[in-house]
């Protein structure tokens, strides 16, 4: 039998497998990967990773598969009738005979897809309370050993270095080095937190990575990452990229600086700064201790005058009154009377002899005068009329 | 004593002194603290020397920083 075209005749007739083979090989070779661009629908995820889904337009539809290892590069899943750009290989699915598009990358139109990985990864850590602002850790005010987790030869790292040394030589810098970009980098930052811990040798954490595209800086909006920076021992300060790029690790990180030499200058304190702050705490101390003596003698010598002010009014008051009762005592006082040239008769052992009948004849008795004493003997007693007629005189005191 | 907990009591022992009513002896006393705790922080300062390491893993768990 004459071969002609395989197919040509129904002798001739090829397998199915055999024109479906054939029909892939020629679209696979018609079409080199390209970008598709339409609206997703009836996305499924598959047990075993897969994703199928179908991109369409106003007329026509195609259907998508994106292999499970494809998928993890791919940010988000896209929502129902989201307008994305597939890039992929056209091909021929044998066991269905389908036209099928193989996907290893999908991008939403804008910020689409980036944007809903991160609100989705955002919400997640929202819902756990790792991006509470109550959470944040105050940094230390003087680390000794600031760890740095980055790549061990970006800028980054250079700046940091170069900022803290600047700021202070005495604070040493230990690099744990990572991969920051990259399919490894999200497993390569978890295991360098990993070690850091399990080390324990640092006061705060720097990590982070220089400037780059959003897909260079994606590692650090890794869920796991932000998760595991948020159970940093130590605090931490995130430094992802430009002042405008804002990470999920940013978001759980106790201090999020917007750029590495910035996390450095946060994180170390300039020395001479800290010596004048020292200074100055010492000056406040001396000052309010000086103040505290100056206060204290004050006082004393307040409560000093006080005190000598009320002894020599005390003093002053008992010499008045003492005057006063001297001045009295005088008054009443018999010597006065005796002052006057009175004179008292008084018996040898001293009692007052007021009256005639109190002396005898013959005993002695004391006449008191106002300079001393005359003892006298009873010559005789009169005991009539008054007790001193007054033609006579006053007792001769001085004739005696 | 680390230096963040010298440096708090440093203050704390500024802001004690501040007050009218403490009585002088035990603001000396504070003071005397004070000065002590001034100096242990000073030094501190004084004599750190940094170092730029890298944390390197040996086997399990054993670290080593390597200049």
């Amino acid at each position: 039998m004459a071969t002609g075209i395989p197919g040509e005749t129904a002798a001739g007739a090829i397998a199915v497998s055999e024109i479906t083979e054939a029909a892939k090989a020629i679209i696979e070779g018609a079409f080199p990967r390209l970008w598709v661009k339409g609206e997703v629908s009836n996305l499924t995820k598959h047990r075993n990773g897969h994703w199928y889904f179908t991109l369409r337009d106003t007329v026509a539809q195609l259907a998508c598969v994106v292999w499970a290892r494809d998928t993890r590069r791919i940010p988000a899943v896209p929502n129902e009738g989201m307008a994305v750009m597939a890039r992929g290989q056209l091909t021929v699915y044998p066991a269905q005979g389908k036209m099928q598009f193989t996907v290893d990358a999908l991008e939403a139109e804008g910020e689409g897809l980036w944007k809903k990985a991160f609100d989705e990864t955002k919400a997640r850590l929202d819902k756990d309370g790792l991006t509470d602002p109550a959470r944040k850790r105050p940094l230390p005010r003087f680390p000794r050993n600031v760890a740095v987790i980055t790549s061990p030869d970006g800028a980054a790292l250079r700046d940091i270095i170069a900022v803290i040394g600047r700021r202070n030589p005495g604070v040493s810098i230990t690099v744990i080095p990572a991969a920051v970009q990259g399919e490894t980098a999200p497993d390569s930052l978890l295991a360098a937190l990993d070690r850091l811990g399990r080390w324990g040798g640092a006061d705060v954490l720097i990590i982070g990575r220089g400037g780059g595209s959003r897909e260079d800086l994606w590692a650090f909006n890794h869920e796991a990452v932000a998760r595991a920076i948020a159970a940093c021992a130590v605090p931490t300060i995130s430094a992802v990229g430009h002042e405008t790029d804002v990470t999920i690790a940013d978001l759980v990180a106790d201090v999020r600086a917007a750029t590495p030499s910035v996390a450095a200058e946060t994180a170390v304190p300039v020395l001479a700064e800290l010596q004048a702050a020292l200074r100055a705490l010492g000056g406040s101390m001396s000052d309010a201790l000086q103040d505290r003596i100056r206060h204290g003698a004050r006082e004393l010598r307040r409560r000093a005058e006080g005190l000598s002010l009320r002894a020599r009014r005390a003093t002053e008051r008992r010499r008045a009154r003492l005057q006063q009762v001297a001045g009295r005592l005088d008054a009443l006082s018999p010597l006065a009377v005796l002052g006057r040239g009175f004179a008292v008769a008084r018996s040898v052992d001293g009692q007052a002899l007021p009256r005639v009948g109190a002396f005898s004849v013959g005993s002695a008795f004391d006449l008191l005068l106002q300079d001393g004493r005359v003892r006298a003997l009873t010559e005789s007693l009169h005991g009539d009329g008054p007790h001193l007629r007054a033609d006579l005189p006053p007792h001769p005191r001085r004739d005696e | 004593m680390s230096f963040e907990t010298t440096l708090l009591r440093l203050e704390e022992i500024a802001a004690s002194l501040d007050r009218d009513d403490l009585p002088l002896e035990q603001a000396l006393k504070l003071f005397e603290e004070g000065i002590g705790k001034l100096r242990e922080a000073s030094a501190a300062l004084a004599e750190a020397e940094g170092k730029v390491q890298t944390l390197v893993e040996q086997a399990e768990g054993v670290f080593e920083v390597r200049e």
